[in-house]
């Protein structure tokens, strides 16, 4: 790894003030970055760790919204995510106990890897990432694998999650990255249902429209029967080809409707 | 820059470079060699340690991210006599370990899991060690010395 100036400040204002320089980047849980800079996919001259802001940290729950801290980790929000179970549930399952730790929600959206599990969270729950200069829908946040609507040294402070009236997430894990193969949350609120699906599209995270439309009408797996997710997008890997996981799209959806209604 | 921590209760302190790891810090620096390095890509949990009681990779943080905290280590697990602990006496007791390399790494996460749930199903201590990987077990007798560990009966453990 080659090396770089750590700092670690305190403010939100000081670390964007740091980041100005090119060659700076933020740094969170480390769970993606450190491994990428080992790989020297990544060489930055200057880390600058978000992990001493206490600002960014936290949990908090009003008018039907939970809102969670830029930097707070996978293991608090699996532990403290009480008011949207099927958040806490998702980020109990990323990785493992060592990686829920350190990893953080805005290290993951940010990275939007594409078979990341918090990227389905926050499509399906129509979610507001929040940044140190605006709002930004999660519908226009996403865009296209690794690829993020961010700013150079634009920081996610928190994430603003509608809390649905049911939610489920089904995740059919690669077992050796322990990421998605192909991972669906479903997201039921007053006014329709929403349908993210990661780890199966080229493309990253997507909203499979067909399928919210007959769910919003008829919420059962029945409603899925006549539909399908087209294989021409798909990944396909040594672990799964474009037909085995526009299929896992499916049967993934259907679980999870199931296991709400 | 100098870092300073808590290491095994002991106040240590060195100079480090930004991409020191906290894993080289602890084995090259403080001389701390039980903590290894299996895969240095984030994957196999062989590096385990507890930072301010937390689990994490030691291959997967930098030593400056340590800097004020308490960190412990396999050397640090064993009773004050020197005695092993119950839960490394578990692993010797039911095969638990062949070629070793992996149990520091295992002790240190199954440390916590028995903190946090002690009495865990052996499901939950299937879940719980899902990061840690050994070459040589199976894992069958790792977990039936967890669950050792934890007091419970071991004869009902299913073998995968
Ligand atoms: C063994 C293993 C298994 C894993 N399994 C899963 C899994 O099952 N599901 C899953 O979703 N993920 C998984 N991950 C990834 C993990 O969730 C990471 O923690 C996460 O993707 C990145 O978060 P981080 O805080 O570690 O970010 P970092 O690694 O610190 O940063 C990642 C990127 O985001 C940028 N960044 C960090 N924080 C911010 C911020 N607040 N604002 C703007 N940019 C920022 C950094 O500059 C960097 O480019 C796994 C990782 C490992 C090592
Ligand atoms: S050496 Fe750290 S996870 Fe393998
Ligand atoms: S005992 Fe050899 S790797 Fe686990």
């Amino acid at each position: 790894m080659y090396n770089f100036d750590f700092v670690k400040p305190s403010t939100v204002e000081e670390a964007v003030a740091a980041l100005q320089d090119d060659e700076a980047q933020p740094l969170s849980g480390g769970q993606t970055l450190i491994p990428s800079m080992k790989q020297r996919l990544n060489a930055p001259g200057t880390l600058v760790s978000l992990l001493g802001i206490e600002a960014l940290k936290g949990i908090s729950v009003s008018d039907g919204v939970m809102t969670i801290g830029g930097t707070t980790t996978h293991a608090t929000v699996a532990a403290q995510a009480d008011a949207y179970p099927a958040l806490a549930y998702l980020a109990g399952q990323i990785g493992d106990p060592a990686v829920r730790n350190r990893g953080t929600i805005g290290g993951s959206l940010a990275n939007n890897d594409p078979a990341a599990c918090y990227p389905a969270a926050a499509l399906a729950s129509g979610a507001t990432i929040v940044t140190n200069t605006r709002e930004i829908a999660a519908d226009d946040f996403f865009q296209g694998m690794f690829t993020t609507d961010l700013e150079e040294g634009e920081i996610i402070t928190a994430v603003k999650f509608p809390i649905p009236e049911a939610a489920n997430y089904q995740k059919f894990e690669q077992p050796a990255s322990r990421f998605a193969l192909t991972a669906v949350f479903v997201a039921k609120y007053a006014d329709g249902v929403r349908v993210a699906i990661t780890g199966a599209s080229e493309e990253g995270v997507f909203r499979w429209a067909e399928a919210e439309d007959a769910l919003s009408n008829s919420f059962s797996a029945e409603a899925l029967s006549a539909l399908a997710v087209p294989a021409n997008d798909m990944i396909t890997d040594l672990h799964g080809t474009a037909e085995y996981r526009a299929h896992l799209c499916k049967v993934l959806t259907g679980r999870a409707v199931s296991a709400i209604s | 820059m100098k870092v300073q921590m808590r290491v095994n209760g002991r106040q240590v302190s060195g100079e480090v470079e930004g991409r020191t790891l906290l894993v080289t810090f602890l084995r090259d620096g403080q001389g701390l060699t039980g903590t290894h390095t299996g895969c240095d890509t984030s994957q196999c949990g062989a590096c385990t340690v507890h930072v301010d009681g937390l689990q994490v990779k030691s291959c997967s943080m930098f030593a400056a991210e340590a800097d004020g905290a308490e960190v412990t280590t396999i050397e640090g697990m064993a009773n004050a006599d020197g005695s092993l602990s119950v839960l490394q006496q578990a692993f010797q007791d039911h095969h638990g370990l062949q070629c070793g390399f992996c149990t520091p790494g295992m002790v240190m996460a199954a440390a916590t899991l028995l903190e946090q749930t002690p009495e865990p199903t052996e499901a939950q201590v299937r879940h719980h060690l899902q990061g840690n990987i050994c070459r040589c077990t199976g894992y069958h007798n790792i977990i039936k010395a967890v669950m050792a560990a934890s007091g419970q009966q071991v004869t009902q453990v299913a073998a995968e």
